[in-house]
């Protein structure tokens, strides 16, 4: 098992991440190349070309309709649950390409966690919620699921405020609790990578700190991939940032280069809010 | 330049106000009729009935005295009837809701199978007798036993079955499958952990009423020739056996004043049924019911 070593100084959320990699370049852990995606005859993704780093906050902007979700689904195939979608080009993740089909979609959904737009816990527990991956994975015993759910709750900066409700359902949270009870499910399957869709877009400004705080903690273990369409929280918390418009890659950088010194005109006029 | 010309406008306020009223009144007429032909029934029923419920008629066989006459024989038959139709209609019902939401391709195939089911729904309960008659009576050999009685009722209700299903199956979430797929259930993890959970609430409800449906059906029961005047309990599956409903009619086309009487008291031992049944989905869908 995978140890969750969470780091318990917190960054600041406000002051703009300053990456501590600098000197030495992370892995690459997902390289996709001239990624192409229909929706039927709708061509939402076009030639696609990004290297995501390990250990890395990697954040996805871009104006609303521009293909941010339909990319970061496509990174654990969940986009193939709608049945007219077609793709060609590759994603290679751990030097195998996921577009395969021999590429099992249950097998690459545990090595990659994602958490989604609008807080989802099932109508279960708050304990049911985090063991429900575990248990899929066929794990029965119920100290090591005891195990699991403390760490994953640890983990996800929720357990002082849940550990003495575990089984009172998990509805009866707040949003942001919620939100947070996703992001500790997901990491109970232990995954490499961590996708998360606007996370915080349905959170008030102080849930949306502590998710943003979690994301910076969370990165020491695991590679982010997060899409917002607020520039501030990717100017906050990314270390790499992706301007997508109209299914295409714009531009590609260091968020602080990408913030102070694009060089795409059109990516300036976007995050100087003259668009989008 | 003014368009609406106020004064006209309130002189013209009258007659609508009548309008509206007469609206009104024609609706709660319509109400008030249907409510009061359903209490007159009630009442009847009651009136001539009561004088014969008593424990006797809870115990004896059918007979051609009415004093003697009990619907023992039908109430017992209908519970066996229904220990055949539960199963056999909820599991097929059940699983090809599962199968033309989770896994049959949309599209318009799936639009033709649903439209159909839809309309095998409205089909008159005397066809589904019929059909029972050639497959299950003769074809299988069953005769007029529980089981080809139970067959044929369990098919005249999988389509309201099915229909039901598909709509609890239908209203879970999208989120909660996504939540499960996402983190490398299988497609059978997620419907038996996620979907059937969520939706055995509305499964239920629609069920019980369907079932409720099955005991109170009489033409299909006549078709595949079920008798009335039966002495003694079902064995088996294989036994003969008489329903609620057909003792009912037969008591209610006897010439004897007396009998009609019967008749109203066993109606009323049939609606006491139907009504429980009709609560207990009432409870299902109020207890488990579900926010999202
Ligand atoms: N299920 C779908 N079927 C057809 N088109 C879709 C579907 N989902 C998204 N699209 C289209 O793909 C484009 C990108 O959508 P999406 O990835 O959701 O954008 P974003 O997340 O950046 O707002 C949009 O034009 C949208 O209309
Ligand atoms: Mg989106």
């Amino acid at each position: 098992m995978v140890q969750l070593k969470v780091n318990k100084q917190t960054a600041s959320p406000l002051a703009p991440f300053k990456s501590n990699q600098e000197s030495t370049e992370n892995k690459i852990v997902y390289d996709t190349r001239q990624l192409n995606l229909w929706y039927g005859n709708h061509h939402a993704l076009k030639n696609i070309d990004l290297a995501i780093k390990e250990n890395e906050v990697t954040a996805i902007i871009g104006p609303s309709g521009c293909g941010k979700s339909t990319y970061i689904k496509t990174l654990n195939r969940m986009v193939e649950l709608v049945p007219s979608v077609k793709t060609s080009g590759q994603i290679i993740y751990r030097d195998r390409n996921i577009l395969d089909a021999s590429y099992g979609v249950e097998e690459l959904r545990t090595k990659v966690g994602m958490v989604f737009q609008k807080p989802n816990p099932f109508p279960k527990s708050i304990y049911d919620n985090i063991a429900y991956g575990p248990r899929i994975h066929g794990i029965k015993n119920k100290k090591i699921l005891d195990g699991i759910v403390e760490q994953s709750l640890r983990g996800a900066a929720i357990w002082d405020e849940v550990k003495d409700r575990l089984n009172e359902n998990a509805y009866s949270l707040s949003g942001g609790q919620q939100q947070r009870i996703c992001i500790a499910r997901a990491l109970a399957i232990e995954p490499d990578v961590i996708l998360m869709d606007e996370p915080t877009s349905a959170l008030d400004p102080i849930s949306t700190l502590k998710v943003e705080e979690l994301v910076q903690e969370l990165k020491q273990n695991y590679s982010i991939i997060i899409v917002t369409h607020n520039m501030q929280q990717a100017a906050r918390i990314s270390d790499r940032t992706a301007f997508f418009l109209n299914g295409e890659v714009v531009e590609y950088d260091k968020t602080d280069t990408i913030f102070s010194t694009p060089s795409d005109k059109r990516t300036e006029d976007y995050i100087s809010g003259r668009f989008g | 330049m003014k368009y609406v010309d106020h004064a006209s406008v309130v002189k013209r306020m009258g007659s609508r106000m009548i309008v509206n009223k007469i609206f009104k009144a024609l609706f709660f007429l319509a109400t008030l009729f249907a409510l009061l032909a359903l209490g007159l029934l009630f009442y009847r029923i009651f009136i001539q009935g009561i004088g014969y419920l008593s424990l006797d008629f809870f115990s004896n066989f059918g007979s051609r005295f009415p004093e003697k006459a009990g619907i023992k024989a039908a109430l017992i038959g209908s519970l066996w009837m229904m220990a055949v139709v539960a199963p056999v209609s909820l599991i097929l019902g059940v699983g090809s809701a599962i199968y033309l939401e989770e896994y049959a391709k949309k599209g318009k195939i799936n639009d033709f199978i649903r439209m159909n089911i839809s309309n095998l729904a409205g089909v008159p309960s005397v066809v589904f007798g019929l059909l029972g008659l050639t497959i299950f009576v003769r074809a299988l050999a069953l005769g007029n036993s529980i089981l080809a009685a139970g067959f044929t009722m369990s098919l005249l209700i999988l389509p309201v079955i099915i229909v039901s299903s598909q709509e609890a199956i239908r209203a879970v979430p999208k989120d909660l499958r996504e939540a499960s797929y996402g983190m490398g259930a299988t497609k059978w993890q997620t419907i038996a952990r996620v979907v059937l959970p969520s939706a055995i609430p509305g499964i239920l409800t629609g069920g019980i009423l369907a079932l409720s449906r099955a005991i109170g059906e009489t033409a299909p029961l006549v078709v595949i020739g079920i008798p009335v005047i039966i002495q003694f309990l079902p064995e088996n599956l294989l036994s003969q056996f008489t329903a609620m409903p057909m003792q009912i009619f037969d008591w209610a086309k006897r010439p004897q004043e007396a009998f009609q009487s019967v008749a109203a008291a066993g109606i009323i031992v049939l609606m006491m049924f139907l009504l429980l049944m009709n609560s207990i989905a009432v409870f299902i869908r109020n207890k488990f019911q579900r926010r999202y």
